[in-house]
């Protein structure tokens, strides 16, 4: 386990080797270190950012020397914390992923980059929907905009490179292929990945805590609806 | 009681000390480019350090009261008057009803932060009263004010109250904050850094341009980030990085070669390397970067970056122990 300051007030964990792809047990690694982190009351302790084989732990330097850290070392001080938090006696909670799905419209005026995708990957524009909704997908991060889940399990043949140039505004709700990945576009905001349908489903309501639908480790399907049921479902 | 705002100029939004605790969700905390400079506006005019204020960026603005409140204000180099009686940034005055509050233009700097009396009263979401403009939840209908809106304040605090009781001979208290804190905005600014982790993705030659030669701020720069144009960063590796967190003050550097300093509304993760970051004491500094300005980075130690942050910790205590002194 590998922690290099992100700044002053930031550092960040590498719990296992660098991936976007971890396997199951890395990142269930990484899930029981943020439960670990998060359960030992560290003082100074602000938030925390996991991502992938990695974990963000944002601090205030203030309050961490206010606990007893030497004003010039606090990041060594911390450092110590996050080893002994993660090596506590402590059972791990079993958990059983949580498996959620999601309906999506293919339809092809949601999806703006089928045919692209499709021709990249020498499929027909319906291969291309029977494969993405026949898989199931692993969260392996939450971020980048509120509620972006990045998605582990895309089927090989549909991987396509994101686009030279992001759109400017990509509609809330649209699923998308980015490189590996796919993922979901939880509020309007600009992008380069490829569009192939949209959800009717909110990933990011500011008035639930926690706000994301979505969270690392979730297991996720996708269910192919017609118009009329995403129609229905938005209202 | 409400303000209402005549002239909400080019952006203006309420924010406060920040969304803690959401960033799991991808919620950057936001909240004041300026922490520090809210912080003690707030205190000058009898807040709490964490009420909301509003962050006005390159003036145009112009509010009016309708009732006896204490304004404060720190940020760039500003002409803020109350009607005709000019109002430095760093002190507080007494702002009657039917009075208004203007900001103009800046001279030098972008941004300046108003604190008013009883604070701007937007209901909390996830914890904070802070604008998330991008996610457009939070603040004054998850949006940046606009001409004609009405804005909620709360009460007076006592020690507000009895300042107002006392500003009515004089109306601008004598008692104000270190210079440094409350004008932040410098020609040429320098910001101090700490190497990041992906330090070593760059040679030494570029290390020497990061920290020695001059950047221009880029016309796309918001509250996600500083953009900069001049020399270019260029990596001695390549290959792809995974996506980590990233915090207000990395400086990413993307395949332009072209850095990015990131400010309070930026994204949660980011897979650009992070050639350095700024230090927390200086992010005012860069709040304060306008498109067309002149800037240069600096390296120290992170001993060194700790040792600045409690320093000016110790003299903020001093401050609030001052202010209690003062106190009506």
């Amino acid at each position: 386990m590998e922690i290099t300051p992100l700044g002053d007030s930031a550092l960040v964990v590498r719990v296992r080797d660098i991936s976007a792809d971890p396997d199951d047990e890395s990142l269930r690694a990484v899930l029981d270190a943020l439960e670990r982190i998060k359960s030992a009351q560290i003082p100074g302790l602000l938030e925390l950012a996991p991502a992938y084989t990695t974990i963000g732990v944002f601090f205030d330097p203030l309050q961490v020397t206010s606990a007893g850290a030497d004003p010039v070392a606090v990041f060594d001080w911390m450092v110590e914390q996050i080893h002994k938090a993660v090596s506590r006696k402590m059972k791990s909670a079993k958990r059983t992923p949580r498996l959620i799905k999601i309906p999506v419209c293919y339809d092809p005026e949601f999806a703006l980059d089928l045919n692209e995708v499709a021709r990249h990957a020498g499929l027909s524009a319906k291969e291309v929907i029977d494969l993405h909704h026949a898989a199931e997908y692993r969260i392996n991060c939450v971020g980048f905009t509120p509620g972006f889940p990045f998605l582990a399990g895309l089927p090989k043949k549909l991987a396509t490179p994101r686009h030279v140039t992001p759109r400017k505004e990509i509609p809330a709700g649209s699923v998308a292929i980015g490189g590996a990945q796919t993922g979901i576009y939880p509020i309007k905001s600009p992008g380069g990945w490829n569009i192939v349908g949209r959800t009717p489903l909110r990933l990011f309501r500011p008035e639930k805590e926690p706000p994301s639908l979505l969270r690392p480790g979730d297991r996720v399907r996708f269910l192919s609806i017609t118009r009329s049921e995403f129609e229905h479902l938005e209202q | 009681m409400t303000v209402k705002i005549l002239s909400a100029g080019f952006l203006t939004s309420v924010q406060d000390l920040g969304r803690l605790g959401f960033r799991e969700s991808g919620v950057s905390a936001g909240g004041a480019l300026d922490q520090h400079g809210l912080r003690v506006a707030n205190l000058l005019v009898g807040n709490d350090e964490a009420d909301a204020g509003l962050e006005i960026t390159l003036g145009g603005f112009c509010v009016r009261f309708e009732d006896e409140r204490l304004v404060s204000w720190c940020g760039g180099d500003f002409d803020v008057y109350i009607g005709a009686t000019a109002l430095p940034s760093g002190h507080f005055a007494l702002v009657r009803a039917g009075e208004e509050v203007i900001v103009n233009k800046p001279r030098i700097g972008c941004r300046a932060w108003i604190a008013i009396s009883g604070g701007i009263d937007v209901p909390i979401v996830l914890g904070s009263r802070s604008t998330d403009l991008r996610a457009g939840f939070g603040g004054f209908n998850g949006r940046a004010l606009r001409d004609r809106d009405t804005v909620p304040l709360g009460e007076n605090s006592a020690r507000a109250k009895g300042w107002i009781d006392n500003l009515h001979s004089e109306k601008i208290a004598r008692v104000s904050a270190s210079h440094d804190w409350v004008s932040t905005a410098k020609v040429d600014s320098t910001l101090r850094v700490v190497r990041g982790s992906d330090w070593n993705r760059f040679g030494a030659a570029t290390h020497r341009v990061l920290t020695s030669e001059l950047f221009n701020v880029s016309p796309d720069s918001d509250r996600m980030g500083a953009r900069l144009e001049g020399p270019e960063l260029k990596r001695i590796e390549d290959g792809d990085l995974v996506s980590e967190a990233v915090a207000p003050g990395t400086i990413q550097v993307p395949p332009s070669g072209k850095p990015i300093v990131l400010l309070g509304d930026c994204q949660t993760i980011g897979g650009y390397p992070k050639i350095a970051h700024v230090i927390t004491i200086d992010l005012p500094i860069a709040a304060q970067l306008r498109p067309g300005d002149r800037m240069r980075f600096r390296e120290v130690s992170l001993g060194e970056a700790y040792r600045l942050l409690a320093e000016r910790n110790h003299d903020l205590e001093q401050f609030r122990v001052g202010l209690q002194l003062h106190a009506p």
